[in-house]
């Protein structure tokens, strides 16, 4: 058990540091990001002020070292649009952005546990059937084209809701119920497939067989094998939902992390954005190692063939 | 020998493919926009991005105020509504394949090479898949296209960078699964090349996994490229992407709701389309699905 978590852990710190160089070099996509803070229709002083000012005239290895040493303190750098520190920024902005994606996960799997078991007991039946539909439907619906549909129906023909900005409680209904629509199909569907493994087993059998009614065979001893592979979906999905609300955010104008990285690319503020997108994957990273460990501790026999 | 498999496979897809409603109006919806597509400028009654700005934001027909010159109205600078939403089909699909013919080259390559030879070789390819999955990838892409110059070019190369995971995932399950097929070992044990055997024997046995994943990443591609184009950094105007016209028509949204309504509506029928035929032909060639 020690083993595979420690191996887990070197992997995801693996991960970690193979992310941080992408997002640093992503600064250098556009060849010199001197010339991209300045503008490109900057003047050659201006950018060679730049270069010198943040360093971007030393090698890159040094500009690597130094920022991920940087930000193992929790210094992520100055702002270039602000000149604030970027911690401080972030954190002002984060609380959104958590709060909207924790709440649409939870609405999210609330909604689709209890709908993939009982897609799960009549196969092929009409909840089945309806799930299929909202399925296929989310897949082909764009996410901001929803919100924005929502915004016109229930915002501006119904009114409601609030049109857009979260000071109310109000103003998070509609986003939450657009992400979490996305989430629901995904989840839905391996609960369901899940159930239906289990349902087939003996030690289910054997426990309808000894007359313990269907509800307490589902509690005590079909979900809880079933929801092994929710657990890893689950991860996935809540980094998705964290870091996918970027478009959400820019359609309901609330100021979380993704309008604030979307804000920050439109006026050259690379810092930012870098810092951002490290957050986020480290963020991603943490959820899956804890849905692997966790995984591992709920079931003794994935602990050994990883 | 997967010829002749082939030529016994192809007439039961067909007859499958019949008894499918779902794969039948999927692959039909799929064939009138690619045909749309590919004749837009025969079919556009007017040049997509030719401004009059004294007929602004007309409705569409069933509009008491609309005319009959500009069917589905025409947006805040006076273009044809009708011509951008018929250019937009070649758009989305341009850039759906584009994107699939870099990010498939990309996962197949690597998904084939690690499933075959294991080892080594699996634990950096798969630690590479492991890495690009935890890129938020809205926020990479838009930051790439914004550094990089929005175009089409950039665009469609740095989706196709980041989405070939799929793939090698995919390509990587299927080839651990047949290198063990005993065909494969007798190619081995008469001394085949190891070329010869990835690319002429198990690659074509993957035809119909690769298809179902085309048909998913295609439909992915569509959307990601119009919530980009959203978002003011994928495509650039005045090209006409569904995506960027529901942007522009956002300002008007209040008084004019079809100028959202009408492209987005598109893009469901484009992705569903692509769903429903990718779904069809996993049932027909793939394994029962549960």
């Amino acid at each position: 058990m020690l083993s595979f978590i420690s191996k887990r852990l070197l992997v995801a710190l693996l991960v970690c540091l193979t992310v941080s160089a992408l997002s640093f070099g992503l600064m250098f996509v556009s060849g010199d990001p001197a010339i991209a803070i300045a503008g490109a229709g900057g003047r050659a002083e201006d950018a060679e002020a730049i270069r010198v000012a943040y360093g971007f005239d030393r090698p890159l290895i040094v500009q690597y070292l130094d920022w991920i040493g940087n930000a193992l303190t929790g210094n992520l750098g100055q702002s270039i649009y602000f000149n604030v520190p970027v911690t401080e920024i972030i954190g002002n902005r984060v609380g959104v952005t958590l709060t909207l994606g924790f709440i649409s996960f939870l609405v999210a799997l609330v909604i689709a546990v209890p709908l993939g078991v009982a897609a799960a007991l009549r196969p092929n039946g009409w909840l089945d059937r309806f799930a299929l539909v909202i399925a296929v439907s989310g897949q082909a619906i764009p996410s901001f084209w929803l919100g924005l549909m929502a915004i016109v129906v229930f915002g501006v023909w119904y009114g409601w809701v609030p049109i857009s900005g979260a000071d109310t409680w109000q103003g998070y209904i509609l986003p939450v119920i657009v992400l979490s629509y996305y989430a629901i199909p995904e989840l839905m569907r391996i609960t369901r497939s899940g159930m239906i493994d289990v349902l087939a087993t003996d030690y289910v059998r054997a426990a309808r067989a000894k007359g313990l009614p269907m509800h307490l065979v589902i509690s005590r001893h079909a979900l809880r094998n079933a929801v092994l592979p929710l657990v890893s979906l689950a991860a996935v999905q809540l980094g998705q939902l964290l870091s996918g609300s970027i478009v959400i955010e820019s359609v309901f104008a609330l100021n979380g992390l993704g309008r604030l990285a979307w804000e920050s690319l439109l006026r050259s503020d690379l810092p930012v954005v870098q810092a951002i997108i490290l957050v986020l994957s480290l963020l991603y990273v943490v959820l899956t190692t804890l849905a692997d460990i966790l995984n591992a501790v709920l079931d003794p026999r994935l602990r050994g063939n990883s | 020998m997967s010829d002749a498999n082939v030529e016994t496979a192809r007439p039961t897809v067909w007859r499958k493919m019949r008894g499918n409603t779902g794969t039948l109006i999927g692959g039909t919806l799929l064939a009138i926009i690619i045909l749309i597509a590919v004749f837009a400028p025969l079919l556009a009654p007017h040049d997509p991005i030719a401004q009059d700005l004294t007929r602004r934001l007309l409705p569409p027909f069933w509009h008491d105020r609309s005319v009959p010159e500009h069917l589905l109205g025409t947006d805040h600078l006076g273009r044809d509504y009708l011509s951008r939403m018929i250019y937009g089909a070649r758009v989305s699909l341009g850039v759906g394949l584009g994107v699939i013919l870099v990010s498939g080259f990309i996962g197949i390559t690597l998904g084939l090479v690690a499933g075959y030879f294991g080892g080594w070789i699996d634990m950096v390819i798969s630690f590479t898949i492991t890495a690009r999955l935890s890129l938020p990838i809205v926020l990479v892409a838009l930051a790439a296209v914004a550094l990089g110059g929005a175009s089409l070019t950039t665009l469609i190369t740095v989706l196709g960078l980041l989405l070939w995971d799929r793939f090698a995932v995919v390509t990587r399950a299927a080839a651990q699964s047949l290198r063990h097929q005993e065909f494969i070992m007798g190619l081995r044990a008469i001394g085949a090349s190891r070329t010869l055997i990835l690319f002429r024997e198990i690659l074509p046995n993957m035809r119909a996994t690769i298809l179902v994943v085309v048909s998913l990443e295609v439909a992915n591609v569509i959307l990601l490229e119009a919530a980009l184009s959203f978002l003011g950094l994928g495509v650039r105007p005045p090209t006409p992407s569904w995506g960027l016209m529901i942007s522009e028509g956002r300002d008007n949204i209040l008084f004019d709701p079809w100028l959202i309504a009408l492209p987005g509506s598109a893009l469901c029928v484009l992705v569903l389309a692509v769903n429903l035929f990718g779904d069809g032909m996993r049932d027909i060639t793939g394994p029962a699905r549960k």
